[in-house]
């Protein structure tokens, strides 16, 4: 399959550096290196924390993606970078060396939506997604239903969290605990040796006239919390297992029905749960369970690909080739605020090509360029 | 030997493309726009390269201003440049991006370079003459920088913005950083053998160690 395009993908919109080498829907290296550590004592991302790690590990991550891939950068088809949503100057790390990356080798740039992305890593596990794919993203940054037509051109948002990604509920939690930054992973285990049922902690938006597919987990945060504080202002131990158990299964039990009730809803057999918060282990039974029931394929890549990484990008820029799309331009930016509805950020239609059909934005009317002789910086 | 310079290190995004073989800038490019040095950078490398018809690989060197500036902006370039130079194998040097506007002003006598550090503060650094810096460049309020600092002639837009402490101003000298300036200075100093510092950060300050309220939420509402 050498003719499936090869792409590097470059990934930084939070705390996560990420470099991901696909050819097709084959992954060949997923390079990640993380600042976490670096954010935990603070209890959640510090922007400018992040994207001094960005800087640091960039290049390094690069070339540890190129020696895991065993491939040459010249060989590569083109460059994509995640353009957004993501903190801006996260973003603007990643995105600047994506072009000068793609512009140093010659060859092509997507800057695409980190939210096609994560959904479009699947076709790297359980290979071309099917149209439409239905998708629940969930993690520290992102609670949305998704339904995606075509995931290069035609992304659909059916609902959102109004307050608290779902992944953000688990951090706070967490924190309420004394569990420590990130709160996924340490909620899950301690749940596992939990009773989910012991308290009966609030399904948020799940009213009859309430919307259907939106999240909110704000609500369900403060229960915990408050439930907490009155054993501790009681005197009681906290049942830090029983909490954990409750709180995830409240989380899991409303992401799943409301991803099965739109699967149901738009005539979709398939779902597909992607995120940080996909890797938890109770959702994916969950999630197993009410799909099989309801005669629905459930599609969850392996964690590692579920958090922020580089493959995921490239996933996206193989298939921006694979079906020709426009690429973007020099002046691509870094949109911290990107809509889901644009998979990517292509450049001015108009724009002339070079020898590697590169567009290249008109941007010479306000702009000096000079020719200079030594002398004039004296004089 | 041909070297490619650039600094995002202030409001301005500037490049040149540098022949140390007949000593002159073969093209240059200069704006000034605080906020989009991110989408300006890799338009003025294209159009400095084609203006002077040369490709990025026939680059020997890459020269990029490390700062102190803005960390947002600065970024860019610091990124831009070590990238080039990872995916062209040429090595990346430094240059204090105050050093570059104290060539640029040509000065043989002592003087202070300070540009805006926003929050009220300026990055400043004091030179004996326009090759050779006193110490560390560091950022500090005008207003607590000693007097006789202060009363130095000075020059750079951090200067011009606090034009009643710094009461030396030379106004009649460049007031932004120009990669043209750089790359003269670098070539300067590859021709006398010295070293130069990494393509590293002059951030200065610690980063602002707040969480956002709604930290990593990124989904439009
Ligand atoms: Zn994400």
């Amino acid at each position: 399959m050498a003719d499936e395009p090869l792409v590097l993908g470059i990934e930084t919109s939070c705390d996560e550096t990420g470099v991901g080498i696909v050819r097709g829907h084959t992954l060949l290296a997923d390079a990640v290196a993380s600042s976490v550590d670096e954010h935990a004592r603070f209890g959640g991302v510090v922007p400018e924390v992040a994207s001094r790690a960005h800087l640091e590990a960039m290049v390094s991550t690069i070339e540890r993606a190129l020696r895991e891939a065993g491939v040459a950068a010249t060989d590569l088809d083109a460059v994509a970078v995640t353009a957004g949503p993501g903190l801006a100057g996260a973003l603007l790390v990643g995105v600047s060396a994506a072009k000068a990356y793609a512009y140093a080798l010659g060859k092509p740039l997507y800057g695409v939506n980190h939210l096609a992305s994560h959904i479009c890593v699947d076709q790297l596990e359980h290979g071309a997604l099917p149209e439409p794919t239905m998708a629940l993203l969930v993690s520290g940054g992102h609670s949305s239903l998704l339904l995606a037509p075509d995931i290069t051109s035609d992304v659909r948002p059916l609902g959102s969290t109004i307050d608290d990604a779902a992944g953000e509920a688990f951090d706070k939690v967490a924190r309420v605990l004394d569990l420590g930054f990130p709160g996924g992973p340490v909620i899950d285990k301690y749940a596992r040796e939990g009773d989910p049922e012991a308290i009966a902690f609030p399904r948020g938006l799940t009213g009859p006239r309430d919307a259907p597919y939106d999240f909110s987990f704000s609500g369900l945060k403060t229960a915990v919390a408050r439930w907490i504080e009155a054993k501790r202002n009681a005197g009681e131990e906290v049942p830090v297992r029983d909490v954990s158990a409750s709180f995830q299964e409240a989380v899991t039990d409303v992401l799943t029905r409301k991803a099965v009730r739109a699967c149901k809803d738009e005539g979709v057999d398939h779902l597909m749960i992607g995120g940080g918060v996909a890797a938890n282990s109770r959702l994916r039974a969950m999630a197993e369970e009410r799909c099989s029931a309801a005669g629905i394929r459930l599609r969850v890549p392996r964690p590692k690909l579920c958090t922020d990484n580089g493959a995921m990008v490239a996933a996206l820029g193989a298939e921006m080739v694979a079906r020709r799309r426009p690429t973007s331009g020099w002046d691509l930016p870094a949109d911290s605020s990107l809509p889901v509805t644009e998979p990517h950020l292509p450049g001015t239609s108009d724009a002339p090509t070079d020898s590697h059909g590169q567009a290249h934005p008109h941007t010479h009317d306000h702009d000096h360029v000079h020719e200079l002789s030594r002398e004039n910086l004296y004089s | 030997m041909l070297l490619l310079a650039l600094d995002t290190a202030t409001p301005a995004v500037t490049v040149a493309l540098y022949d140390t073989d007949g000593d002159r800038v073969l093209a240059a490019s200069d704006q000034t726009d605080a906020r989009r040095h991110g989408e300006l950078l890799l338009p003025s490398v294209d159009r400095v390269l084609r203006e002077a018809g040369r490709p990025l690989q026939d680059v020997d060197r890459v020269v990029v201003g490390t700062g102190p500036g803005p960390y947002t902006g600065l970024r860019v370039g610091l990124v831009t440049a070590e990238t080039f130079g990872a995916a062209l194998g040429v090595p990346v040097l430094g240059l204090c991006t105050l050093d570059g506007i104290a060539y640029a002003s040509g000065l043989e006598e002592p003087f202070v370079v300070a540009t805006d550090a926003r929050r009220k503060e300026v990055y400043w650094a004091r030179y004996s003459d326009a090759r050779t810096r006193v110490g560390d460049p560091a950022v500090d309020r005008p207003s607590e920088l000693p007097a006789e600092v202060t009363a130095m002639p000075s020059v750079g837009a951090g200067a011009r913005l606090y034009e009643e402490v710094f009461t030396g101003l030379r106004t009649d000298l460049p007031l932004d950083q120009s990669a043209a300036a750089l790359a003269c200075l670098a070539a300067e100093k590859l021709a006398k053998g010295e070293e130069f510092p990494p393509p590293r950060p002059l951030y200065l300050r610690r980063p602002d160690a707040r969480v956002p309220a709604n930290y990593k939420v990124v989904t439009p509402k």
